[in-house]
């Protein structure tokens, strides 16, 4: 009877084999599948029980923290008042998934290491506890940006020059991230079209720059050697840019003079024509050297943040600078079709501010285990050179004449000295609807901080730049540089 | 070096295995190692030596592998439990005392001759059926008559049943082997044993239906049934019969599924876990097999170490039910990783390997096709639940040997265990005196 109870056995063997396969299959080779089934609450489920780390502000100041709820899962909490820091450090909810830098460093935060490590500490039956980031974020600055816009739609960014550290990043309107985990109040902000609360306008809105982009055209212009601060160019208006006729603000005229005096008092004609001197090809050049057309490499979720440049919008497409449908001369005083983010415009003041090099600005500065050890040190990182030091530093003295004398004085500071430009870019001019910009940095001699501020829809006559938007960039500069 | 010998050290790995697991557990639990740990490493090692001490004096010659392995089984299954559940844990320790005491008396009682079971064929087959019948008289879990009450202690029945029939089933097979061989006839190129001894057989496989049909549990009367078909083709080795035999259980079966809505259900489920409707239906419905599988999908290649699983929620109802008794292979998986589960499975694989080795070392027949009836009912066991929470199978609610939490099972598979080593005893002291 042995020769059938070898057989017997085989079969065994084969019904074994059988179900580890049927066991591989479930918990290895389809397990993604398996984990990413609707039916299935354990991914979301597992992520609440894990001890999210804490989300800091520069100064040490608790931004987010997790807390053990009744029904052993965590939930988030966001310490600041008012939703001072919505938009940047994100949400995490069960309900909602994740954004802003919550979805950015949530391997961190939820404590996710290698693979190695992460079967380490499962041997040695370690709870996954998350790390703890630490923002180059300043509560008291933040607070102050969102004050000087006193209600009023947009956004201000404040980066440091040399590293790219991110010290302030405004949004408003705001929303109090807290209550976004309600069903019915996250459903009336979504669906909020008129204000888009939940849009993070520093990353995702697409502003006209106005005149704040003549320090683009003016760095292509002086680092390509065409053209020296001293240039004489003719500033009489109006002129025929592309078969149509360019003015100057309030149509004044002026008549030769040189690039400084052309940017202190934004000539709108003379700067057309150095766009059209240096053409398309310079032009789309030094706008990719800035970073425009690419997200910007900001430690943040890609879908919350767009590119900056010419956006067609009635066939919602990127139209490159270069390309013969553009209208150069009027791109390089910041008209035409273009669309930036208020962090882009952050970062052209930075690069002019750090020497021509621009750096990537991030908002970590550093990941900390719950024990307090250093685990990741975000160092500086230079993205791109865009000019020479010496056209850099020949533009920061073109920019600090905009805030001595020119149209930026509303920005300049007792005793420290301030560089910027004004931006005025005009969105309905019977009704004299604008854009107010600033862009800027200080101190000149040794740049610290560098600003963007944007208002949307400011009304009026005095709904220039150089009166609404100077003295924000003004206060926020003062703050920073205490 | 003597068998028990041998015994003895295998021992060492499985109580190293338990202090090491339950220390783990604690770890994750406390972030201390607790003394209690090493305590219950040594509680588990005293009583495996006490069992140790028993064969060493009773079946000095019996298979040194056997035990161990059961023993790796065993502790593993205790630590799983005691990560579950605490409580699981010491009332499964408390059956493991009961179960190693049955395993003592059927081995102290047996220790002459196991083969006077013969005599007793007929009322062992008749406790067997009635064992089956018991849960009829209680309410049906999830559709199925598994389990009986007494007092505060569900007893499931199938679990020594399936003893009760395999003593019967070889005891009967050793008598009639011949004549179903000798007397069977050809017909439309199929060999059919004799008429007169058809009866019996019959008789076998209406039972089985009968079972699916009363208890309505496809997996116990599947168990039952391959045990017997197994039987009957060692006993003979007609592969013809054993074709008979399936395709009578087929038609049983495709008639039991167009009648009973139960059986249906589970098959159902089984083609469709993760259909909307099916899975959210509140009795039959296919929510079990599915967080089986979403458990395991957890799992991935390592596991996430013990006490990581996702099972309960705060105190409310549980993610995955049962975990501790049906659905304990899915934990394994989760927490220990396919390496995990694949190595429990691997142990199985090495007692079904012992098993059939001691029922081919053994002389006699009755002793033969007992040995190959308690291992293949036994590996058909771990088949009908792994592969029901795998969904290799439609699931059924069948205990995994010697690791799930139940009393019943403990004591049966102990029982078990100890007429495999009575049957290796012998086969193998008649072996060294050849």
């Amino acid at each position: 009877m042995n020769a059938p109870i070898l057989k017997l056995f085989g079969l065994v063997l084969v019904l074994f084999a059988a179900l580890i396969g049927m066991t591989s299959y479930n918990s290895v080779i389809h397990a993604d599948a398996y984990r990413a089934n609707a039916l299935n609450a354990r991914p979301q489920i597992e992520q609440q029980q894990v001890h999210r780390g804490l989300i800091r502000a520069r100064d040490g100041t608790v931004l987010a923290r997790s807390t053990l709820g009744s029904n052993d899962l965590y939930k988030r909490t966001y310490t600041s008042a008012g939703g001072t820091f919505a938009h940047v450090i994100g949400y995490d909810f069960l309900r909602l998934a994740r954004a802003g830098l919550e979805r950015e460093r949530n391997d961190a935060l939820s404590g996710k290491r290698t693979q190695l490590t992460s079967i380490f500490d499962q041997l040695r039956g370690k709870q996954r506890v998350g790390d703890n980031v630490v923002t180059n974020l300043d509560p008291a600055a933040q607070k102050l940006a969102i004050s000087q816009l006193a209600g009023r739609k947009g956004s201000i960014v404040a980066i440091e020059p040399a590293t790219g550290k991110v010290r302030v990043m405004v949004s408003v309107p705001g929303y109090d991230p807290n209550q976004l985990d309600d069903a019915a109040t996250y459903d009336k902000l979504i669906h909020d079209d008129k204000d888009s609360p939940l849009l993070n306008r520093a990353t995702q809105a697409g502003y006209a720059p106005g005149s704040t982009f003549k320090v683009v055209t003016a760095a292509a212009a002086l680092d390509t050697g065409k053209f020296t601060p001293d240039s004489m160019l003719d500033g009489k208006s109006p002129i025929t840019v592309s078969g149509t006729p360019l003015s100057n603000f309030s149509n004044e005229q002026y008549g030769s003079i040189t690039l400084t005096t052309a940017l202190t008092n934004s000539v709108n004609t003379v700067w057309a024509q150095v766009a059209q001197q240096l053409g398309h090809k310079t032009m789309a050049e030094y706008m990719k050297r800035f970073g425009f057309g690419t997200d910007p490499p900001l430690d943040y979720p890609d879908d919350q943040m767009r590119p900056s440049g010419v956006f067609d919008t009635t066939k919602q497409k990127w139209i490159p600078p270069q390309s013969d449908r553009v209208d150069i001369g009027r791109v390089g005083i910041g008209q035409e079709r273009l669309q930036v983010t208020p962090l882009q415009m952050a970062e052209v003041a930075a690069t002019v501010a750090n020497g021509g090099v621009r750096m990537k600005p991030h908002i970590t500065n550093r990941i900390v285990d719950p024990d307090g050890r250093t685990v990741e040190q975000i160092q500086p990182q230079v993205a791109e050179r865009v000019m020479s030091t010496t056209a850099a530093s020949q533009l920061t003295e073109m920019m600090s004449n905009v805030v001595r004398e020119g149209t930026g004085v509303g920005a300049a500071l007792q005793g420290i000295q301030v560089a910027g430009k004004t931006g005025t870019a005009e969105l309905n001019i019977a009704k004299s609807i604008n854009q107010p910009w600033f862009i800027g940095f200080a101190p000149t001699d040794k740049p610290r901080i560098a600003v963007a501020v944007t208002l949307e829809n400011i009304h009026g006559p005095q709904s220039q730049g150089g009166i609404v938007a100077a003295p924000i960039a003004k206060a926020i500069l003062q703050e920073l540089l205490k | 070096m003597s068998a028990r010998n041998r015994e003895l050290f295998a021992l060492i790995p499985a109580s190293l295995l338990v202090t090491a697991g339950f220390a783990a557990v604690f770890i994750q639990r406390d972030d201390i190692l607790s003394n209690v740990s090493l305590t219950y490493g040594l509680i588990f090692l005293g009583l495996c030596l006490a069992a140790h001490l028993v064969l060493r004096v009773t079946l000095p010659d019996a298979d040194p592998y056997l035990f161990p392995l059961v023993a790796v089984l065993a502790c593993f299954g205790l630590v799983m439990l005691y990560r579950l559940n605490a409580t699981f844990a010491r009332d499964q320790a408390q059956w493991f005392v009961v179960g190693l005491i049955c395993f003592a008396g059927t081995i102290v009682a047996l220790r002459r001759d196991h083969r006077v079971l013969e005599r007793y064929r007929y009322s062992i087959a008749l406790i067997g059926i009635l064992l089956l019948l018991l849960p009829r008289l209680g309410a049906p879990v999830n559709g199925a008559y598994l389990s009986f009450h007494i007092g505060p202690i569900a007893f499931q029945p199938a679990e020594l049943a399936k003893i009760a029939i395999v003593v019967f089933l070889a005891s009967y097979l050793r008598d009639t082997r011949q004549v179903l061989v000798v007397g069977a006839r050809r017909f439309l190129g199929i060999t059919f044993p004799p008429l007169k001894h058809l009866g019996p057989l019959l008789a076998v496989w209406g039972t089985a239906m009968v079972l699916l049909f009363v208890i309505q549990d496809l997996g116990s009367s599947l168990m039952f049934f391959g045990a017997f078909l197994a039987l009957v083709y060692v006993a003979t080795n007609r592969i013809s019969f054993v074709v008979i035999g399936l395709g009578l259980f087929a038609i049983g079966a495709r008639i039991l599924y167009a009648i009973r809505p139960t059986i249906r259900n589970r098959v159902d489920d089984w083609l469709h876990p993760f259909n909307d409707k099916l899975y959210h239906q509140p009795v039959g419905g296919s929510f079990q097999i599915a967080q089986s599988i979403f458990t395991q999908a957890d799992g991935g290649l390592f596991g996430r170490g013990f006490g990581q699983a996702t099972i309960q929620l705060g105190g409310n109802a549980p993610i995955l039910p049962a975990a501790h008794t049906d659905f304990i292979f899915p934990v394994i998986v989760d927490e220990l990783g396919l390496v995990g589960g694949a190595a429990v499975l691997l142990v199985y694989l090495l007692i079904v390997e012992r098993g059939f080795k001691t029922a081919m070392l053994a002389t006699d027949s009755f002793s033969k096709l007992l040995a190959t009836g308690l291992t293949t009912v036994l590996a058909l066991q771990v088949f009908v639940i792994v592969g029901g929470v795998t969904k290799l199978i439609p699931l059924t609610g069948v205990t995994l040997p010697f690791i799930s939490y139940g009393g019943s099972s403990i004591v049966a598979n102990f029982i078990l265990l100890a007429l495999l080593l009575l049957v290796s005893d012998r086969a193998r002291r008649e072996a060294q005196a050849r």
